[in-house]
């Protein structure tokens, strides 16, 4: 048996908020550096929540190459749905170790993601998260993150072009 | 009366303007709804959607709650999603498999049919009662070209195939793709809201005149994966292209291939494990459809627009797209992914990856172009004072030479909804 890593709920929290501020401050490079370099995020369709990307139509699929791309795009002021960018606050919570498995921690915490934009009405994306996070000593690094949406649609929601 | 006309199309001059007006007035959309929506065919889902008998999807086509579903005697129906004692939604699942639908407010129950098989207290009414008239009613019209259903709400409407016009042959390439000529929508839907006269969506979706400006961090992307995304003099694209009328306010951009298509153009991002599996199905087209027709599968890419708001991008990835007027100003639209039947696990993953690199609310594109949209919808408040927006590109030249970045596709658009809007 494989000696398991002792990780907190407090020290799993502290790393979810400061992951949220960096995304709602803008850092993105900063919030790569969170991520392993086999790390994907995953947002699922409202209607196959539970779905596998490979047989099934995502909102996003990106692997760690298109998550490095996706940022480079968000940088740049010709993404033209995140210029002016929009303002974020993610409110995190219900965070909760489902289980440890050699080094790897699952995660779930449900957020609340406002957007707000000039000239647009307030978003609010609800849902919750699922991590697969790479504990290695005090270090703690994303190898999966899936954003579940519990609308039924995105609707009103529009596009996804922040990152949830 | 009005006064003001919706367009001006004057060829000798080469000028092609339409009237802001029809973008922001809410009058413009009563009109719509009456003479668009209620007399074009409309597309309501496809034949993979309900193969076993007793599949429904429930769906809202041309502002009506519909179901569309396969009955036990195996024939594919469209109801209006309302019960004929009162009118309650008889379905309120997304998708399923149904013996009856039982509308729950006083349980009259039909079967999958549509037949009307039960009413409690059925005693109670008189002799001129007739379940045999209480069936669930079926939308006027209901055809399918190749697998995919369209219905219509005027029941003198022509017929699907004369309607389609030469947006036929586009869709014969499109299911061509496919060995067994059998194609399937695949899951997961994506279905979003634009801020935007839904006309919009018609011109924005095969605009290949946006698409260099729109897009630069799509063929940036495309760029550092090894695409060569050069644009040659004299052409706004990265290969030549046209653009094309196909009758009935149908029409469609022609393009040769500048980026990977998952059938079957091989492109790095796709990785060199790849390659054999796409030389294998590109092998099938030609022996298939001999080299000149696999070449249009594989090589060439449309973007297809079927009047009034069927889309179909056979572009990355292959994606079937529709949308509704919510308001004047704001649209609902509904993308799906659709492949081959039967396509290995390889290639539908491959598919459906190539498909987010641009399509989709969480793609490198689609969310520009709903940026795009919105902020024009926004521009055109101001439609009293600047009043005319301009579609002439290409006008001076010959039909047949005018390209994908040109606009006479955009102009069949308009054409068509000009002609209809001017019908009593």
């Amino acid at each position: 048996m494989s000696e398991q890593p002792q990780i907190s709920r407090a020290e799993i929290e502290d790393f979810l908020y400061m992951e949220a501020a960096l995304l709602d401050e803008w850092r993105l490079d900063e919030w790569l550096g969170l991520l392993t370099d086999d790390a994907s995020y995953l947002v699922p369709p409202n209607d196959a929540p539970d779905g596998d990307h490979h047989d099934t139509l995502f909102i996003v699929a990106d692997d760690i190459h298109r998550v490095k791309a996706r940022v480079k795009r968000l940088k740049s002021r010709n993404a033209h749905a995140e210029n002016p960018k929009s303002r974020t606050r993610r409110m995190i919570s219900n965070v909760r170790i489902r289980s440890v498995v050699d080094d790897v921690a699952s995660v779930t915490a449900n957020f609340v993601i406002y957007r707000f934009r000039r000239h647009e009405q307030i978003r609010e994306y609800v849902g919750r998260y699922e991590y697969k996070l790479r504990v290695c000593g005090g270090d703690i690094k994303i190898a999966e993150r899936k954003a579940i949406l519990d609308a039924e649609q995105l609707a009103g929601l529009g596009s996804v072009s922040i990152i949830l | 009366m009005d006064t003001v006309r919706y367009i001006i199309d004057d060829s000798e001059q080469a000028v092609f303007k339409v009237h802001r007006s029809v973008f922001v007035k809410p009058e413009i959309l009563e009109q719509e709804r009456s003479k668009i929506f209620d007399r074009c065919w409309l597309y309501v889902g496809h034949v993979s959607e309900v193969r076993n008998p007793g599949d429904f999807r429930t769906r809202v086509v041309g502002g009506r709650p519909v179901i569309f579903t396969k009955g036990a005697d195996g024939e594919i129906r469209v109801f209006l999603n309302s019960c004929t004692h009162r009118g309650t939604l008889v379905c309120r699942e997304r998708e399923g498999n149904a013996k009856t639908f039982r509308c729950f407010y006083h349980a009259w129950s039909f079967n999958n049919c549509g037949e009307l098989i039960a009413v409690p207290g059925e005693d109670a009414y008189g002799p001129n009662f007739d379940k045999g008239h209480l069936a669930l009613r079926e939308v006027p019209r209901l055809a399918h070209y190749k697998g995919f259903y369209l219905l219509n709400f005027d029941a003198h409407a022509e017929s699907l195939t004369h309607y389609l016009a030469g947006a036929k042959e586009y869709l014969d390439i499109i299911v061509d793709q496919s060995p067994t000529g059998e194609l399937e929508i695949i899951q997961g839907t994506q279905e979003y809201d634009i801020a935007a006269n839904w006309k919009l969506l018609a011109e924005n979706s095969f605009d290949d005149y946006h698409v260099a400006p729109t897009h630069i961090t799509y063929f940036e992307y495309l760029k550092d994966s090894g695409v060569n995304v050069a644009i040659p003099k004299g052409l706004l694209m990265p290969r030549h292209g046209l653009g094309k009328a196909l009758g009935n306010g149908h029409a469609v951009i022609d393009n040769q291939t500048y980026r990977g298509r998952p059938i079957a153009y091989w492109m790095p991002m796709y990785g060199e494990e790849a390659r054999e599996e796409i030389a294998q199905i590109r092998a099938e087209l030609v022996s298939r459809l001999g080299e000149e027709r696999a070449y249009r599968a594989a090589d060439t890419n449309r973007n297809l627009l079927i009047f009034p708001n069927l889309v179909i991008n056979d572009g990355s990835s292959v994606t079937v797209r529709t949308f509704f007027p919510l308001t004047e100003r704001r649209m609902r639209v509904t993308a799906w992914a659709i492949g081959p039947v039967g396509e290995s696990a390889t290639a539908r993953a491959r598919r459906l990856d190539s498909f987010l690199t641009f399509y989709g609310p969480g793609g490198f594109a689609t969310p520009d172009d709903v940026e795009a949209l919105e902020v024009l919808q926004q521009g055109i408040a101001t439609w009293k004072e600047v009043e005319w927006s301009d579609l002439s590109r290409g006008m001076t030249k010959p039909i047949e030479e005018q390209l994908n970045t040109d606009e006479p596709h955009l102009r069949a658009f308009w054409r068509r909804w000009n002609e209809l809007m001017q019908t009593d």
